[in-house]
This record gives C-alpha cells, sequence and structure tokens, in this order.
C-alpha cells in the first residue's frame, strides 16, 4: 500500500453521486491535497442511470458514461471497477474489499446509493421478474423479453412509469399495477394524478390501481399476478419498482448509525456516526429522509467537498422537484405543489379535452410562486422552476406563467415610439392607437387600419406578436390559429403532422383543417412536411409558397433569381468562369450577395429549367435561396490564410452548410464562422454563429440582422468541432419543432420561456429528454437531402409549371428591361 | 396562333392535360394574359387577368391558391394581395381595385374561355 503525504480520501461506490464527487474534488483541490481511491462495484464506471431509458431507444452505455476511463487516469483517480468493498474497519480506518484488497483512508465516503426494493410477496423469486436500476437489469431484460407478449410493471411511480414506457416500447403489452389510489402518489394532487392516467393510457398502458399484489405465479416462471379482492392478471414478464431501499449493509455492519427504515443517518455536515466517514448520495439519511433524486446528491457533494478544504458549508434538505421523461407525455412537480401547511392561492388551467392541467401555487399576497404542477404540457416547467428556487416575484398576472407561449411581454416593453413598418413608417403607438380607437384585433384589419406590413410585409410578424401580447396583457382572448383552416397553431401543426404520419397538404386539410387552404397555412404546413418527411416523391406534391412554387425568387417584375450553392463562399476558377458564361448567354444581372455567394437575377421561368441544367452539368446545385430554409455560412479565411486566424474558419463553414443545406424551417436560416476573436464573418448577427478561440470554438445562437439586429448569445464555449455540430443539430430541429411560422430564431427565443438557459438546458443537459429525437431527425435530414433542381429536372409534372404561356410557346414580353451601370435592371410598366 | 375561334364567344384556348394539378397557369390571347386556375383536383376551373393590379406586373396566374369562407382565391406572389377568382374582388386591400373574371368551361378534356364576360 502506498502512503504519500496527500490525504486518502476513499470513496465507496462509482455511481452518479460518487462519481460527482470525485469530479467537484478534482476541480478544488488547487493545492493538491487527496489522493483519490474509489471502488466500483458495477463493471463499468459511473454512468447516467437518470437517463437509463435510453439504453433501450438506442443509447450505447458509452452514451450514456459519465466520464471516460481516461479521465479517472488522467486527474489520478485509482478507480476499482467491478470490486467491491466487502468490510470497513473504522478502528483502523482501513476498508476491504471482495478482490482481496486493503486500503487505509483518511476520510471515506459513502456513496452506495440504492438498489431497488423488492417487497416479499410471495413468486418474486421467479424468472420473469426484474428490477429496473442497472445496464445488466436491462440487458437481462431485453434478452428475456424477446419471447415475451406481455409486461407488467409493480409500482406507478416516477420509475414504474418509465419502465412501463421501455416495455411498450420493447412491443409488449404493458400494464401497470399501483397499490395507492392514484399515479405517482408523491408527486402529484388528484387532478393531476387523474389527468396523468388520461395519458398514460392513451399510449396504450393499462393502469390497475388499488392493486395490493398479493403473489406471483406460475411454473418456475411468471405466468400470472393475482391480487387482493381483484382479478387475476396474465402476463409473461413483471418489472418490480415499489421503491428503493438504500445500500446501508456496510454501514450497518461497522456500527453506523442507521434509521429504522434504512439510510445511513447523517448531519447537516453530512458526517455519519463516525466523523471520519461522510455520507451522500440515495444512501444517506438526512433529517429521516432519502432524497431519490439525482440533483440533491450532487449538492451534497459540494458540502462535503467544501468541508474537506476547510470551508463552511451544510446541507439543510434539497428541492424534490421532478419532472417526468416520458416520451409524449409531459408531467412535472415542483415546491409546494398542494400548499400544505401555507395560507396560499391558486391558478388553475384545466381542459380535460387536451389533457392539460397546470396549478400554481402562489403566496397569499401573490408574490412568490410555492409549487406547482404541470401535466400534458409543461413546458412553462424551466421558468417556473427558476422562479420558485430564486424565489423571483411573481409577474403581474400570474397565469402568464402557464399560459401556452406566455413570455412574449418583450415587444410591448419597446417604447412607443418604436418604427414597426418601416416601408409605411407605422410605429408601435401607432400600432396600439389602432387596436383601441378601431379595435384591430390581427395582422390584416391593423394593416388595412395603418397600412403596416402592406409593403414588403416583413414586419407582420411583430405585428402579430405585438397584437397578441397586447390582448393578451389586456387579458382578452387570442386566437392563436393559423388562419381560417387550422384552429391551432404551427407547433400544434407540427406535432400533429408527426403524430399521425400525415404526408400530404391534402390530407392534413382532411385530417385537421376545413375548407382548402390558402397563402399562409399552406407554406406553413409545406415547411413542416418538409422538415419531417424530406421525402422525393411527396415534396413537389407539397411545394406551396409562392418561391417554391418554381423554385427561384421572384423579382418585382415577375423575373427569378438564380442562386447556386457556393458553400463557405468558396467557388474556384473554373466554376466562377461557368457563372459568367451562363449570365451572359442569358443575359442575367450579376450581383454578389451579403452571405458570401452570386446572384444571377433577371431569369424569366421559362428559362430556369435550362439555366439549371448548365449550373448542374457544371457541378453546383441548387442555393435554396428561394426558401424558408439555411441560406448561407459566411465565414472568413481563417487559420489558412490569416495571420491571425486560430481555426480553420472556411473549413468548418463549409462542412456546416453541407451538413445543413435544404433543411426546411419556420424562416430563413442564415450563419457564419470567423477564424478568431476579431470576428470578420459577423457570426453573432447570425442565427447561428461560430467563433475560434484557441481552445475551440464558441456557438453563438439567435443572432440577427434585418429588421430588429440583435447579437447571438453564446450556448456554448470552447467546445470542439463534433460538439459544434452535435449542438447545432439540436438547436436547429429544437427551433423548427417549436417555433410559430416566420419567426426568425431571435425572436423565437426571446418569446422562449426561460430564455437561453432553457436552451442551454434542452440542447446540453437534454433537460426535455428529446436530444435523441432530434438528433435522429437532423441526421434524416441530412441522409435524405438531395438538390432540388436535380430532382425537378426530372419531374415531367412539375416542369409544365415552366412555361410563360400554357397555350403558346411565345415568351413573356412584358418582362422588360433597361440598362444600368453596364447591366440590366427591370422597367416597370407603368400602372 | 394557336387558339381557334368557335361559332359562339368561347375561345378554346388549351388541352385541359396541358395545365399542372390544383395550381394555377396563364394563356395569351391576342395580348392579353389570363390567368387559369383548377383547384379541388381538376374539379373546377376559374380564369382572371394574370396582371395584378397592384404593380401592374404579369404574376397571378403564379400565386398560391386557397378560399377563404369557402370561396376560392388567389394570393399574389408579389406582394399577396388576395382576389376571389370568381368574380376578381380584391379582399385584402380596399386600395387595390380588382381584376376581371371570365367564364371558363372544360368539355372533354379542352378548356374554352369567355373574354366577353
Ligand atoms: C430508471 C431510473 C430513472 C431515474 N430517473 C431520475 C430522474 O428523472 N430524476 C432524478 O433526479 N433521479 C432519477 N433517478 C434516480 C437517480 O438515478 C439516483 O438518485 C442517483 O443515481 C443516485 O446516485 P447515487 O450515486 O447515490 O447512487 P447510484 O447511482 O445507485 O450509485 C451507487 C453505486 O454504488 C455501488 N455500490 C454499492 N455498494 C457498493 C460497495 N460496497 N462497493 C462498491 N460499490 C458499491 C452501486 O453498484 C452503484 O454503482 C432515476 C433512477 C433510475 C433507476
Ligand atoms: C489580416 C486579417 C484580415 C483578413 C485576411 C481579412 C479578410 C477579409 C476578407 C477577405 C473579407 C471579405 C471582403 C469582401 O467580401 O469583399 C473581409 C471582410 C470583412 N472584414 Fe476582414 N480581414 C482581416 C481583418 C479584419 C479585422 C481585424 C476586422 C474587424 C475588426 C475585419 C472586419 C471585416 C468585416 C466587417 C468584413 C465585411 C464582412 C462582410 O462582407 O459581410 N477584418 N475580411
Ligand atoms: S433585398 Fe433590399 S430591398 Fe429587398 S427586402 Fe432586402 S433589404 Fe429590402
Ligand atoms: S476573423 Fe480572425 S481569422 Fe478570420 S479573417 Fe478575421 S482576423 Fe483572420
Ligand atoms: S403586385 Fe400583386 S400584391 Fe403587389
Amino acid at each position: 500500500m502506498i502512503r504519500h503525504n496527500k490525504k486518502n480520501i476513499v470513496v465507496i461506490g462509482n455511481g452518479m453521486v460518487g462519481c460527482k464527487f470525485c469530479a467537484n474534488l478534482i476541480d478544488q483541490d488547487e493545492e493538491n491535497q487527496f489522493e483519490i481511491i474509489t471502488f466500483c462495484e458495477e463493471p463499468r464506471p459511473a454512468y447516467d442511470r437518470v437517463h437509463l431509458s435510453e439504453y433501450f431507444s438506442g443509447k450505447s452505455a458509452k452514451d450514456l458514461e459519465l466520464k471516460p476511463m481516461e479521465w479517472y487516469f488522467a486527474n489520478g483517480i485509482t478507480l476499482h471497477l467491478e470490486d467491491a468493498v466487502s468490510k470497513i474497519d473504522r478502528a483502523n480506518k482501513t476498508v476491504f474489499s471482495k478482490k482481496g484488497r486493503e486500503i487505509e483512508y483518511d476520510t471515506l465516503i459513502l456513496a452506495t446509493g440504492s438498489a431497488a426494493f423488492v417487497p416479499p410477496i410471495p413468486g418474486v423469486e421467479k424468472e420473469g421478474v426484474f428490477v429496473y436500476r442497472t445496464i445488466e437489469d436491462l440487458d437481462e431484460m431485453m434478452a428475456y423479453a424477446k419471447n415475451c407478449k406481455s409486461a407488467t410493471v409493480i409500482g406507478g411511480g416516477l420509475l414504474g412509469l418509465e419502465a412501463a414506457k421501455a416495455t411498450k416500447d420493447m412491443g409488449l403489452a404493458t400494464s401497470v399495477v399501483e397499490f395507492a389510489p392514484k399515479l405517482m402518489p408523491r408527486q402529484l394532487d388528484d387532478v393531476a394524478a387523474h389527468r396523468l392516467l388520461q395519458l398514460i393510457e392513451d399510449q396504450d398502458i393499462k393502469c390497475y390501481l388499488n392493486h395490493i399484489t398479493t403473489a406471483i405465479e406460475g411454473d418456475g416462471k411468471v405466468e400470472k399476478m393475482t391480487f387482493k379482492g381483484n382479478d387475476d392478471l396474465q402476463t409473461d414478464m413483471v418489472v418490480v419498482s415499489a421503491g428503493i431501499r438504500p445500500r446501508d449493509e456496510l454501514a450497518k455492519e461497522c456500527g453506523l448509525e442507521v434509521g429504522d427504515r434504512g439510510g445511513v443517518i447523517v448531519d447537516d455536515n453530512l458526517l455519519t456516526s463516525d466523523p471520519d466517514i461522510y455520507a451522500i448520495g440515495e444512501v444517506a439519511l438526512h433529517n429521516n429522509f432519502i432524497y431519490g433524486l439525482v440533483a440533491p446528491g450532487y449538492q451534497m457533494t459540494e458540502v462535503v467537498v467544501d468541508q474537506l478544504l476547510g470551508k463552511e458549508a451544510k446541507f439543510t434538505g434539497a428541492d424534490m422537484s421532478t419532472k417526468l421523461k416520458l416520451i409524449g407525455t409531459d408531467v412535472a412537480s415542483f415546491g409546494n405543489f398542494e400548499g400544505t401547511d401555507v395560507e396560499h392561492d391558486t391558478v388553475v388551467i384545466d381542459d380535460p379535452k387536451k389533457g392539460v392541467y397546470k396549478k400554481l401555487v402562489i403566496s397569499e399576497d401573490n408574490k412568490k410562486l410555492l409549487g406547482g404542477i404541470l401535466v400534458g404540457d409543461a413546458s412553462a416547467y424551466a421558468n417556473c422552476l427558476m422562479m420558485y428556487q430564486n424565489g423571483t416575484d411573481l409577474p403581474e398576472n400570474p397565469m402568464d406563467l402557464i399560459q401556452s407561449g406566455g413570455g412574449s411581454s418583450a415587444v410591448l416593453a419597446m417604447p412607443d415610439e418604436t418604427q414597426i413598418c418601416t416601408c409605411e413608417n407605422v410605429s408601435k403607438g401607432d400600432i396600439l392607437q389602432a387596436m383601441e380607437e378601431h379595435d384591430c384585433c390581427n395582422a390584416t384589419e391593423i394593416k388595412n387600419c395603418t397600412r403596416a406590413g402592406s409593403g414588403c410585409g416583413g414586419c407582420v410578424p411583430i405585428v402579430n406578436q405585438l397584437v397578441k401580447a397586447k390582448l393578451k396583457a389586456d387579458g382578452k382572448d387570442v386566437n392563436e390559429s393559423i388562419c381560417e383552416h387550422f384552429n391551432f397553431d404551427r407547433i400544434e401543426m407540427f406535432n400533429r403532422i408527426k403524430a399521425d404520419k400525415i404526408k400530404t397538404f391534402e390530407d392534413l386539410l382532411i385530417k385537421h383543417g376545413k375548407g382548402s387552404g390558402c397563402e399562409i397555412c399552406k407554406p406553413a404546413a409545406a415547411s413542416i412536411l418538409a422538415s419531417l418527411w424530406n421525402e422525393p416523391v411527396h415534396r413537389f406534391h407539397n411545394l406551396q409558397d409562392t418561391n417554391d412554387h418554381f423554385l427561384a425568387n421572384m423579382q418585382k417584375n415577375g423575373s427569378y433569381s438564380v442562386i447556386p450553392r457556393l458553400p463557405g463562399g468558396e467557388v474556384t476558377a473554373d466554376k466562377l468562369i461557368v457563372i459568367g458564361q451562363v449570365a451572359k448567354k442569358y443575359n442575367l444581372y450579376v450581383k454578389l450577395t451579403g452571405g458570401q455567394r452570386i446572384a444571377m437575377l433577371g431569369a424569366r421561368v421559362d428559362q430556369l429549367p435550362d439555366i439549371w441544367k448548365e449550373l448542374l452539368d457544371a457541378g453546383f446545385e441548387s442555393g435554396q435561396a428561394y426558401g424558408k430554409s439555411l441560406r448561407t455560412i459566411k465565414s472568413c479565411v481563417g487559420q489558412s490564410w490569416c495571420r491571425f486566424g486560430v481555426q480553420d474558419s472556411s473549413g468548418l463553414a463549409v462542412e456546416m452548410e453541407n451538413r445543413y443545406k435544404g433543411l426546411r424551417s419556420p424562416h430563413k436560416l442564415k450563419s457564419a464562422v470567423s477564424g478568431c476573436t476579431r470576428e470578420c464573418a459577423e457570426a453573432r448577427s447570425k442565427d447561428f454563429g461560430v467563433i475560434a478561440t484557441d481552445k475551440g470554438w464558441n456557438l453563438y445562437v439567435s443572432g440577427n440582422g434585418g429588421m430588429q439586429p440583435q447579437h447571438g448569445l453564446l450556448l456554448a464555449a470552447d467546445i470542439d468541432k463534433e460538439t459544434v455540430l452535435k449542438y447545432t443539430d439540436r438547436f436547429l430541429m429544437y427551433y423548427v419543432r417549436t417555433a410559430d411560422k416566420l419567426t426568425r430564431t431571435s425572436t423565437w427565443l426571446n418569446n422562449l420561456d426561460g430564455g437561453i438557459e432553457h436552451l442551454k438546458d434542452v440542447i446540453i443537459n437534454d433537460s426535455l429528454g428529446i436530444c435523441d429525437e432530434l438528433d435522429k431527425q437532423m441526421e434524416y435530414h441530412i441522409n435524405t437531402y438531395e438538390c432540388d433542381w436535380r430532382a425537378a429536372l426530372d419531374n415531367k409534372e412539375f416542369m409544365k409549371r415552366f412555361r410563360s404561356f400554357i397555350n403558346t410557346d411565345e415568351t413573356d414580353k412584358t418582362i422588360q428591361f433597361e440598362i444600368n451601370r453596364e447591366q440590366i435592371q427591370p422597367k416597370m410598366a407603368n400602372v | 396562333m394557336s387558339n381557334t375561334m368557335t361559332t359562339d364567344n368561347w375561345i378554346k384556348v388549351a388541352q385541359e392535360a396541358d395545365f399542372a394539378t390544383d395550381v394555377g397557369g396563364c394563356i395569351k390571347h391576342h395580348n392579353k394574359h389570363i390567368a387559369i386556375f383548377n383547384i379541388n383536383n381538376r374539379t373546377e376551373w376559374y380564369a382572371i387577368d394574370n396582371i395584378c393590379p397592384h404593380k401592374g406586373q404579369n404574376v397571378l396566374s403564379r400565386g398560391i391558391v386557397g378560399d377563404t369562407d369557402g370561396e376560392p382565391k388567389v394570393a399574389c406572389p408579389l406582394h399577396k394581395n388576395a382576389f376571389l377568382l370568381k368574380t376578381g374582388q380584391c379582399i385584402s386591400d380596399e386600395t387595390t381595385p380588382g381584376v376581371r373574371s371570365y367564364e371558363i368551361k372544360c368539355e372533354n378534356g379542352e378548356i374554352f374561355i369567355n373574354l366577353t364576360t
């Protein structure tokens, strides 16, 4: 045994909390006073147990790993894998392990977590009964499930429902048996539990409440379950999720004080009855309470690390807020959600039809949020939790917090002089006045009244937002419908298209709308259909935007622009010559765009296919300048040429442009990559922008040039290229999924509940548990990308459109040009 | 010119199959551009002027077709002013005049319009 003048810290258990403890201590131990030795009973280092269920949906054990093996080596932590401590000798301050190790400690940390509690039901020992705690448990379940048709979960709590969802996804007919009269009895009130029941049963999972299991029967293996006073239930396997039992066996054996119902008793210092032994995580019993959640365990690690470093720190309890991570089911509760023992008011939204129930418990003076429950739509969770935990004062109308789309008060805060429509010089004050004096309550009425939005139309989304925010502030009904054909918003449209796997606009109209659509809903639906199912067969059928109609932007005189993609703004001399030749042959106007590419303007509709054929033959592809989709990724020359460059900015820009090209989104997407902090590519004014640092890249999101300039916010700093791509994938997909139609990323983020912190949480910490799905969607997009123009040229029906006239081959002579600065420009007819 | 006059005022303009389904198309008669639309899976046909009175461009046939309160309409691709297909009335902006609409019929796979209406 090696002894040095460092202090030996032995950590028993390398689970989530044990691992966090090691990481915190390493981070803070600047003087390098400690030597860490940790025992890990499981065959792999600590992994993310909270997201264990994702192991079923395709995550590997490696993906779930919290820190790779190399991390332990690199930080000088001795990790004994697959070796459990079997005895603690407190007198000699030594631990003994199964594999025969004998290690002295100065301080001992018990982080042995807990095991699933298996009640002593007759028959639990049978083949086919499982618990749900480790990767090994899941491996065994999966192997056994191959020969099963049905599964039953004992326990309708947080974990039980998660396990049920997992067996359901394995294709088994699934039931949940709960002995209490409601689901998640510890986290929900009666109404919420009832709504949850509906949501769970909607997912085809049967719930048996008030059921007390008396036996598991079968010949050697599980065949059925019996209950007190209820019918038997046939089932091929059983998952027991009836609570947890702290792993306090070592502690008990060496005489540490433990609680009556298990758990090592600790004080506010997290010290056990032995002043050299701490207990943290799920094994610790503090104030007669076991915290069965990971966040309190993490808080405990900070307290102990502080104490080891001689700082003041106490653990005085922690928050038990939880959000259930069932795909398709939003459930969350936080704080004192039943208002127990305090004077309080409640604010409730209850919509049984939609399965939505939201309740806020607020202090009597209406100032503070005490707790709450969200079922069916937990989008407000991050925001509420933040308010609750920070004790922030509530907004004047607490209902705003839980109303869908709440938080768009930013527009209301702008001064009245703010110009909203630049074309017609209409200010915010003018619009509010129109609302007041002429009762305008939507953008069309505002347009007729003030002319705002009648010019280029670019301000319509802001007008919309302003009108909605104002109506809401006045307590009036806000019509969130897309248009008269669909009485719900874009997000809802997205969800319905996805859930019902709708592939065409007609189908959508029949199932969820009325009439035949219009210029508002058709493009919105087309964009969603394209982002969800990038399938060539449906693509042309669904092209519904003015610009999509001819895969080109219409210019003011009815002619079109042609803009090939130049990824990262790079172009070879040969290709440049081709552009010159094409422009010359068809007599087009040539200009460099703001996005580092080349536009050719003035093509007639009948010329478009020929022009594109020549460009495609030379190796160009569509630049999608016509779509609500990725435009360009600008870049500076970066490290390859520039004296200041620290990373290959052009290289990354090219890679990203090729990755995201063609991605259909609620609005256009612009991006840029700069090779150093001088920021020549102006990345911070983009929807997503990347700026090189000495250590990697900084990723900024939701910047905007345009009508309301704003700088992008830092999503993550000093990350490597793979992480840039990963976070950008998620950012874009989350935006595509949740933004309203024609909303740029900046406006979207400004209105997103919880703002950038929420976004970080979703993208980096997977707080909504949807990252996997977002990743898959992006992968699907990348794999199915095809140049629109290449596909279009092969499509006879679509090519029918590309004629000036249907009844003659003549060209449209009303499109006329004159010469200005040596090039053509539209000559407008007088109206 | 491919247009043929018939005995009455109906002009045969094109084969039905020349039009793409559920979008607009433009035909030219002498110097006039007429926007022709078919909707509801080619069962209903409409004809209006192709020129948008807002800025005087020949573009309406390239707009998005839809309906408002069940009345078919087209939105101009330039500034989204909307016109009813049956009457040509502009319904989006009080200051923009309407366009003319024309009788149209589909017989035996051929499309006829009546420009005197
Ligand atoms: C399916 C599932 C879903 C969950 N979802 C959530 C959630 O959404 N939110 C949330 O906050 N929490 C959730 N939890 C709970 C969360 O995972 C735990 O709170 C957390 O893992 C506790 O960490 P811990 O380190 O105390 O215990 P553990 O992670 O259990 O780690 C303890 C480790 O110590 C090892 N060990 C025990 N005895 C010895 C010994 N003698 N020698 C060596 N090693 C030993 C064990 O094998 C284990 O690896 C979930 C748990 C599960 C199982
Ligand atoms: C030696 C270092 C530099 C090199 C090699 C360089 C190179 C370039 C190049 C090639 C362009 C594109 C020019 C064009 O499109 O015509 C450009 C644009 C620009 N550069 Fe630099 N530059 C350097 C330093 C800087 C610095 C230090 C700044 C800022 C402080 C800067 C700010 C800009 C801006 C704002 C643009 C315009 C971006 C746009 O076109 O959208 N440059 N630079
Ligand atoms: S190209 Fe110029 S004129 Fe046209 S919308 Fe943009 S800023 Fe306005
Ligand atoms: S951002 Fe930095 S690396 Fe890129 S061109 Fe400017 S100075 Fe050079
Ligand atoms: S030209 Fe048709 S709306 Fe402006």
